[in-house]
């Protein structure tokens, strides 16, 4: 790690965001949708339920329970066909998508019930868990479940030798080497709620990344509660 | 320290609502310490000490008393299941449905048959949301013609309006007769089929609006206008 990386690819700041962009009930027929998109980046996130459960051995007669999927589209990759569906990535992202949004998840309400959350991305451009997860607590929350607090996710990492703020595909493949960290946060209490790493990193540097993060995703949370309110706004009040 | 925000105001979860203990945490709310914060995307209403968020979206969550309109979906030995919108159907037993004797082993279709619609009342939920109906009370009965419509669950207080306002507007306006379901199933049964239509658009037009103040007036405007265009038509 001791190439030297002076300037990002895209000309950013080192601690600057990608253009966002978040728009709420895209998906006429889910309960709940959401689009969220940062850079090139653009995940869609669908709601449904609560709703019956099958099979039904894991029916829960305490709670219900959040089913995600995330799943990127076969034309969303930068390069060769992706191929959809199960895979050992995707599978991975479901999991601990599902993991993080349960956290500030109420389900107490609706007993032997799920939730499901389905997640496509339809254009890639690394930081898609990230983009999902913003998308999916938006869709949640449209979707009229009781939610906590509101989750904002970005990626952090390290290039070459320096801390940068949401990378690029073009960051995360930076022949310097690079480290990837995906994070996502409650915006109230700013607890971390997923977070991932992938590489070797200094305890300074993942300090300076994390606080990096911190100050981001209230930028991110911005963005998703304008969209939120513009939903119900847009008849004029 | 009290209120931090407006009446009426939309807020979403995680937002502050009040800080101190002058207030109270009601539906789509929850306090943290000192501080009480929403829990649901939803619009905030403030009665006395109590702050309640009132959610604009989301599935119909049954409730005791509620009057809901529900589709016969299963007939089984001692009963009928309905289908009312929510994750499960509704279990309508034989003692609920009617006073009539039914001998044991009879066909029960010919009392409610497949697919026909009912409007009855929640009498229990359980703690596991098993739902039970009844069909004993004033109103509670087979519907038959009629158009059936469907609007957000959480908009069927606006719908109605308060005391029944807006009902009573559109079903004066139209000589519909209409019964409001609150799992947000409509039926609307007029002798003009023009009539109904104009009766489904408003109820649409406040689903779209459910939010917006005045509405009753802009609702009665709607109506006249329509009356107008349909009275120019013939």
């Amino acid at each position: 790690m001791t190439a030297v990386y002076t300037k990002r690819f895209d000309n950013r700041k080192f601690d600057e965001l990608r253009p966002m962009e978040a728009k709420v009930g895209v998906i006429k027929r889910a309960d709940g949708s959401a689009m969220f998109k940062i850079g090139k980046t653009v995940a869609l996130a669908a709601v449904y339920g609560p709703r019956a459960l099958h099979p039904t051995f894991m029916r829960n007669p305490e709670k219900g329970i959040l089913r995600c999927n995330y799943n990127m589209m076969a034309f969303a990759g930068s390069g060769d066909r992706v191929r959809p569906g199960p895979s050992r990535r995707s599978k991975e992202i479901s999991l601990v998508t599902e993991k993080s949004l349960e956290s500030v998840l109420d389900l107490s309400e609706f007993p032997n019930t799920v939730i499901d959350v389905f997640i496509e991305l339809i254009q890639t451009d690394a930081g898609t868990r990230c983009a999902g997860i913003t998308a999916a607590i938006m869709a949640m929350a449209d979707a009229g479940l009781i939610i906590k607090d509101m989750i904002s996710a970005v990626s952090v990492g390290v290039v070459g030798n320096k801390v940068v703020l949401d990378l690029s595909k073009e960051e995360e493949d930076y022949e310097g080497g690079a480290v990837d960290i995906p994070i996502a946060m409650t915006n109230k209490d700013g607890k971390i709620t997923l977070l991932q790493l992938d590489g070797i990193i200094k305890k300074e540097q993942l300090y300076e990344a994390l606080e990096l993060a911190k100050a981001s995703t209230q930028k991110i949370h911005e963005v998703q509660k304008k969209a939120l309110l513009e939903k119900f706004m847009k008849n004029g009040i | 320290m009290g209120l931090l925000v407006e009446e009426k105001k939309i807020v979403i979860p995680g937002e502050e609502l009040a800080a101190g203990i002058d207030y109270l945490p009601a539906l789509g709310t929850y306090r943290e310490e000192d501080k009480i914060y929403s829990s649901q995307l939803g619009m905030v209403n403030v009665s006395g000490r109590l702050i309640k968020v009132i959610s604009l979206s989301g599935r119909y969550i049954p409730k005791i008393g509620d009057t809901v309109i529900g589709k016969i979906a299963n007939i089984g030995f001692n009963g009928w299941m309905i289908d009312i919108g929510y994750a499960y159907e509704a279990a309508l037993s034989l003692k609920e449905a009617t006073s009539d004797f039914i001998e044991r082993g009879s066909d029960l279709t010919k009392y409610f048959d497949f697919g026909e619609i009912i409007v009855a009342n929640v009498i229990n939920v359980t703690k596991s949301k098993m739902i039970d109906l009844s069909m004993k009370g004033p109103g509670l009965r087979k519907l038959k013609g009629g158009k059936l419509m469907e609007v957000t669950s959480s908009k069927v207080p606006r719908v109605i309006g308060k005391q029944g306002s807006m009902i009573s507007l559109i079903k004066n306006a139209t000589n519909c007769k209409i019964i409001v379901g609150q799992n947000g199933l409509i039926w609307i049964s007029g002798e003009d089929p023009d009539k109904e239509m104009i009766a489904a658009s408003a109820i649409l037009k406040i689903e779209q609006e459910a939010h917006v103040s005045g509405l009753t007036d802009k609702i009665s405007a709607f109506l006249q206008q329509e009356a107008q265009n349909d009275s120019s038509l013939h």
